[in-house]
């Protein structure tokens, strides 16, 4: 072993056994400060002849980098040991329980509303609205049920003592379908009476005298209204279709169209839709035929009335179309599970827990429109 | 309407199953809403003979029976009938047997020691009728059945439909209309109308309309020397599928007539009538006893039938209390008329009076069938009462005209959606009556005054054929990039709502009206209901935190301790309705923690946070708002506040309840609240994708602190905004982040400590620059009363 080779050795050997960073620091003094003995012998490479530098030049600077490296990694591990030694007496109790966020909730009528927002915007329709505090003629004699129409007693309205310019008292509205007049009216008014394509759904709170175990004074309707040119019954039929099964996300929804009668209408069709049962919960969906299957009624529709296009403005023998009206409560209730109306307009922490939805559960048609 | 199986039938010739009848009269359109089959209750009852009867040893007015009812062995029955008697024939339940009209269950009994099995039954028990005073007696000849179901035996296996009638079909208001549409479907043929001549001698009746209007006809005869009695069993079989009860031949034949053929009648007693009968508008005033015992005060605009004496009758609704057929009546007018549909609604509007009669002539009965149903019921009641028949007289005219309508069999395609072929079209029509002639000029039948225009013949076609067999035609897709369907105000609301969500806040739905008392500490309301279902839903809310503090107070009932609850919808205001977003903060902000100590309660300015974060999710320009005071009566006058854009749009209020508007609501212990008003939130212009052009700026931004010593009472936000003012260019962000009061400060000041953001544009701050700033910020602050504190 030459020299050099001991030399390293010894350095190597005094590193691995330094005990602190100041035991640490003396060695390197020792070998590779000013006067340190590696640092002296690299000083006597000038004065070797070049064929002696060839060899001892490398060995030397091997040793010098050896013992360099060695130095660096023993101060690693001190410093790592003295970082465990701190974070061993910084050990916290992770059960513990850390601050928490309220968490918040959406409710169910607001998020089925943005699920029919959804589906009905990927048909091409927007969402139009209007007043709550209705006049006569837009709740009744616009669509078609004058005065004196037996229709009008089936509406159980509340009105108020104030009056319209044609001195009606007015009213809550009884449905959406006010809207459907005030939009066909606003697009009488920017085309002239020309007339263009409305596609539109109108969700909203509506309002009757009625109160019982499944009615409440106020509840939720979306009325959609398609006017066009060559519209008929059987895009009414398919339009429906698509909608609840794109609803409740099945495709084996049957619905049936039964012929009825509501004045702005004309011909007239309640819809049922097919239900089965599934572990032992009625589900839309499946063998309205099977065993415990059957129909219930989810809406009314129907071919807007001519006198309706005509009170608003629009030339019926142009325009034609469908319109529909549907309870957005019973929509949410068939569709996860509710069985009690009036719990929907009680505000208890505990129903809205568990059937209300995360602020992030925004209905997407990518994602599947029920969360 | 209900009406029975055999009923039908009697219009309606088919061989169809009672499940055919039934889906058919639900697929055009009259849902059946009810089946019942009042056999099915008496299935087990039997027809049963009585082969002894003995006095009971323990009870005098009871009875020991031995019962034959076909079985074996016969029954000992303990009856207390009066009429039980050996040799009588009646309807026996054995053990077992469920009593309808008692509502239990037969068991073997001890009746006073003595055993029983089963019971002879009275009408009551079998909801038969009313009789209770004993037992159903049938004929001698009823032996021959012994053993026999008795509802076979009496004919009592007859289903019972009810169907929902639509508004628009006054002509299903009688069973031979019901027979009419089925038989178009091609279930069955309806039978002839028969009516068979009636021998009528002597004048008829003085009667006239003075009120051509609301009466445009009014025919009647008289029938005299009949005796009334009771209807037949046959008839009351039928008016009790209907649901109706009989009362006496005469009354039971108006009201067969009508569920028979929907035409109301009216039949007076002539003795009680002075002079001829008129039909004429009523005096302001009038008053009239109805036959519901109610009085009722009429007007000019309604029509009575009246005699010299007054008015009878409120035309076409309801018949008077004093002059109806009885028992003793021997001398009847029998009033068929045809009363105008609009006055008949408004008449039973303003007297909040409904009737069978209201609800068919203001449907609007056949104008052409008077005749024909005021010889029904003539014959009826000769046939049922005896009697002679006056001739009829006829006074005004029943506005029979027809209505054409020119149509085009493709007009059900182009609205029905289904291709019916012309043929089929024209029988379908037909079938319901209506006349087409081969230029398809359809005729309307004059019991269908619903039917106006070629949508509701292509409605008709296409409920007959079936409204299942249009088929489904996919709606036009637009060609096109989708359009945004949802308004930017929508999106901003639906971005609050989710934004208040994630902050915790729970999203509920209240009434939109609320009572009086909630309304007044929020200025009440400007719009009562005059029909309330009850006082606590009566007025329109003037804001949405009354429903929400209710909400709350329910919830800290039940035991929450951090209510945090909003709500998205309107307030209405005396002219518009405002969409808003109301908030409550109740109980507990922060629990009780191991690292917080203590539970804390809300302060108003976690409901300032909540509202600053929910506005800048509706896109409000949240560093433009200014801070307010005059939140409104309703919160602490001392910790609430309004931000707003210029000093008179308010974006949103908040701050802690005021104490005495809790106490006035039911609310225990404080709370804090906001009401955001959406509408009240500038609409962001659409600018199109893309963004202003932006680097980071390559000059790092530095901080530096400033504290302040200001009065007391100076807002804070004033201080900071005087300093971010102070160098609009340099000086990016001003925070405070500290506030201290103390007796170091000095009495009345308090201090205040500013850090504000400094971003070079041009080139590092030098110090000169960084004084200069420094100097500005001072001053600005100075204006204010504030000074660097040393």
């Amino acid at each position: 072993m030459s020299d050099i080779e001991a030399i390293k050795e010894k350095y190597l050997g005094e590193i691995s056994a330094a005990g602190d960073g100041d035991a640490l620091e003396a060695i390197r003094v020792a070998a590779l400060g000013k006067k340190g003995e590696i640092s002296l012998l690299l000083k006597t490479l000038g004065k070797m002849t070049p064929e002696e530098r060839q060899t001892e030049g490398p060995k030397i600077n091997g040793a010098r980098q050896a013992v360099a490296d060695a130095i660096a990694a023993r101060k690693d591990a001190m410093e790592s040991e003295v970082l465990n030694a701190r974070l061993a007496t910084e050990k916290l109790d992770m059960t513990l329980p850390p601050p928490s966020a309220p968490k918040g909730s959406i409710h169910p009528v607001s998020q089925v509303m943005d699920e029919l927002a959804e589906i009905f915007a990927d048909l091409g329709f927007s969402v139009a609205t209007g007043p709550e505090i209705e006049d006569d003629w837009h709740n009744f004699t616009a669509l078609n049920i004058p005065e004196t129409h037996p229709a009008r007693a089936m509406h159980d309205t509340f009105y108020f003592p104030q009056t319209d310019d044609s001195g009606m008292p007015k009213l809550l509205r009884t449905h959406t379908s006010p809207v459907q007049i005030r939009t066909m009216m606003d697009v009488a008014k920017q085309s002239d009476g020309a007339g263009e394509p409305i596609y539109i759904i109108a969700p909203g709170r509506t309002y009757r005298s009625d109160s019982d175990a499944t009615h409440t004074p106020m509840f939720h309707q979306v009325e959609g209204l398609v006017i066009d040119k060559g519209i008929h019954m059987g895009h009414l039929k398919w339009t429906l279709e698509t909608f609840v099964r794109a609803f409740f996300e099945r495709d084996d929804i049957e619905l049936r169209l039964r012929p009825s009668y509501f004045p702005f209408t004309e011909p007239s069709a309640e819809v049922d839709v097919g239900f089965s049962v599934e572990k032992g919960r009625r589900i839309i969906g499946g063998d309205p035929r099977g065993d415990n299957g059957g129909w219930m009624e989810i809406l009314g529709s129907g071919m807007v009335h001519p006198n309706v296009i005509r009170n608003c403005g629009l030339d019926p023998d142009v325009w034609q179309g469908f319109a529909f009206g549907c309870g957005i409560d019973r929509l949410a209730m068939l569709k996860y599970g509710m069985d009690d109306l009036r719990a929907f307009f009680d505000g208890d922490l505990r129903w809205t827990e568990h059937y209300g939805f995360d602020a992030l559960d925004v209905p997407t048609l990518s994602g599947g429109v029920g969360a | 309407m209900k009406f029975s199986l055999s009923w039908l039938k009697a219009h309606l010739d088919t061989d169809a199953s009672l499940t055919e009848i039934t889906d058919k009269l639900t697929d055009i359109g009259l849902e059946l809403e009810g089946l019942e089959n009042p056999a099915d209750a008496l299935k087990p009852f039997r027809v049963a003979k009585v082969i002894e009867a003995g006095p009971h040893p323990n009870a005098d007015k009871l009875q020991l029976l031995k019962v034959d009812d076909g079985s074996s062995e016969p029954w000992q029955v303990v009856c207390g009938a009066p009429n039980a008697r050996k040799d009588m024939v009646g309807v026996f339940g054995p053990p077992g047997t469920y009593i309808p009209g008692s509502d239990f269950t037969l068991k073997p009994a001890k009746i006073r020691d003595v055993e029983s099995f089963g019971m002879m039954c009275s009408a009551r028990e079998l909801e038969l009728g009313e009789d209770h005073d004993g037992i159903i007696e049938l004929p001698a000849d009823a032996a021959a059945a012994v053993g026999a179901s008795y509802a076979d035996y009496a004919q009592l296996d007859d289903p019972v439909m009810d169907i929902a009638i639509t508004p628009n079909r006054q002509d299903c208001m009688g069973v031979r209309g019901i027979a009419r549409d089925l038989a178009a479907t091609g279930i069955g043929t309806i039978k002839a109308l028969s009516i068979d001549p009636i021998a009528r001698s002597g004048n008829g009746p003085d009667v006239r309309t003075d009120d051509s209007e609301g009466c445009p006809a009014f025919y009647g005869c008289t029938v005299s020397g009949l005796s009334n009695g009771t209807s037949p069993d046959w008839m009351q079989a039928r008016l009790k599928s209907a649901g109706q009860k009989p009362i006496n031949a005469l009354v039971d034949i108006t009201n067969y007539v009508m569920l028979d053929h929907g035409r109301p009648l009216h039949v007076y007693d002539v003795a009680k009538l002075k002079g001829g009968l008129i039909a004429r508008k009523a005096t302001v005033g009038e008053k009239l006893t109805a036959l519901n015992d109610k009085e009722y005060v009429l007007d000019e605009t309604m029509t009575v039938i009246a005699d010299d004496n007054g008015a009878h009758d409120i035309g076409g609704i309801m018949g008077g209390a004093e002059t109806g057929s009885e028992e003793t009546t021997t001398e009847v007018l029998i009033e068929c008329a045809y009363f105008d549909p609009a006055s008949i609604a408004k008449t039973g509007q303003k007297l909040m009076l409904t009737s069978d009669a209201r609800q068919r002539f203001e449907r609007g009965v056949d104008p052409a069938f008077l005749d024909d149903g005021i010889d029904i019921a003539t014959a009826l009641v000769l046939d049922l009462c005896g009697g002679t028949a006056s001739e009829v007289t006829r006074a005004g005219t029943p506005p029979t005209e027809q209505r054409t309508i020119s149509y085009d069999p493709k007009q059900c395609a182009a609205l029905g959606g289904i291709d019916v072929a012309p043929d089929k079209q024209k029988s379908i029509l037909e079938a319901l009556g209506f006349a087409v002639d081969g230029n398809w000029q359809v005729t309307v039948p004059t019991w269908r005054r619903d039917v106006e225009g070629w949508q509701d013949l292509v409605e008709e076609v296409v409920r007959i054929e079936g409204l299942d067999s249009v088929p489904s035609t996919p709606l036009p897709r637009k060609a096109g990039v989708a359009k945004p369907t949802a308004s930017p105000e929508q999106l901003a609301e639906r971005k609050a709502r989710r934004a208040a969500a994630a902050r915790g806040l729970n999203e509920t739905v209240t009434w939109s009206f609320i009572s009086d008392k909630e309304a007044a500490p929020f200025g009440g309301g400007n719009w009562s209901l005059a029909n309330p279902i009850s006082e606590d839903l009566k007025v329109m809310r003037p804001s949405l935190l009354p429903g929400l503090i209710a909400a709350a107070q329910r919830n800290a009932d039940r035991g929450a301790s951090s209510i945090r609850l909003f709500e998205v919808g309107r307030r209405y205001l005396e002219t518009t309705e405002h969409q808003t977003i109301g908030l409550v903060l109740a109980g507990e902000n922060r629990m009780r923690s191991w690292q917080a100590g203590s539970a804390t309660k809300y302060d108003a300015y976690d409901a300032k946070a909540e509202v600053l974060a929910i506005l800048e999710a509706a896109g409000a320009p949240t560093d433009k708002l200014m801070d307010f005071a005059e939140a409104g009566d309703h919160y602490h006058p001392g910790q609430s506040g309004t931000l707003r854009l210029g000093p008179k749009k308010i974006l949103a209020a908040y701050g802690a309840l005021h104490p005495s508007v809790t106490k006035a609501l039911g609310l225990k212990g404080s709370a804090v609240a906001a009401e955001i008003f959406l509408d009240a939130i500038p609409v962001k212009k659409a600018k199109g994708h893309m963004r202003e052009a932006f680097a980071p700026p390559t000059l790092q931004s530095l901080t530096r602190d400033f504290a302040f010593i200001v009065d007391a009472d100076l807002p804070a936000g004033d201080l900071v905004r005087a300093v971010k003012g102070a160098d609009k260019k340099l000086i990016t962000g001003a925070r405070l982040f500290d506030l201290f009061e103390g007796a170091s400060v000095g009495e009345g000041k308090k201090s205040l400590a500013v850090e504000i953001t400094l971003q070079p544009t041009e080139a590092t701050l030098t110090e000169e620059d960084l004084k200069a700033v420094s100097d500005k910020v001072v001053a600005s602050a100075g204006k204010l009363g504030a000074e660097l504190r040393g």
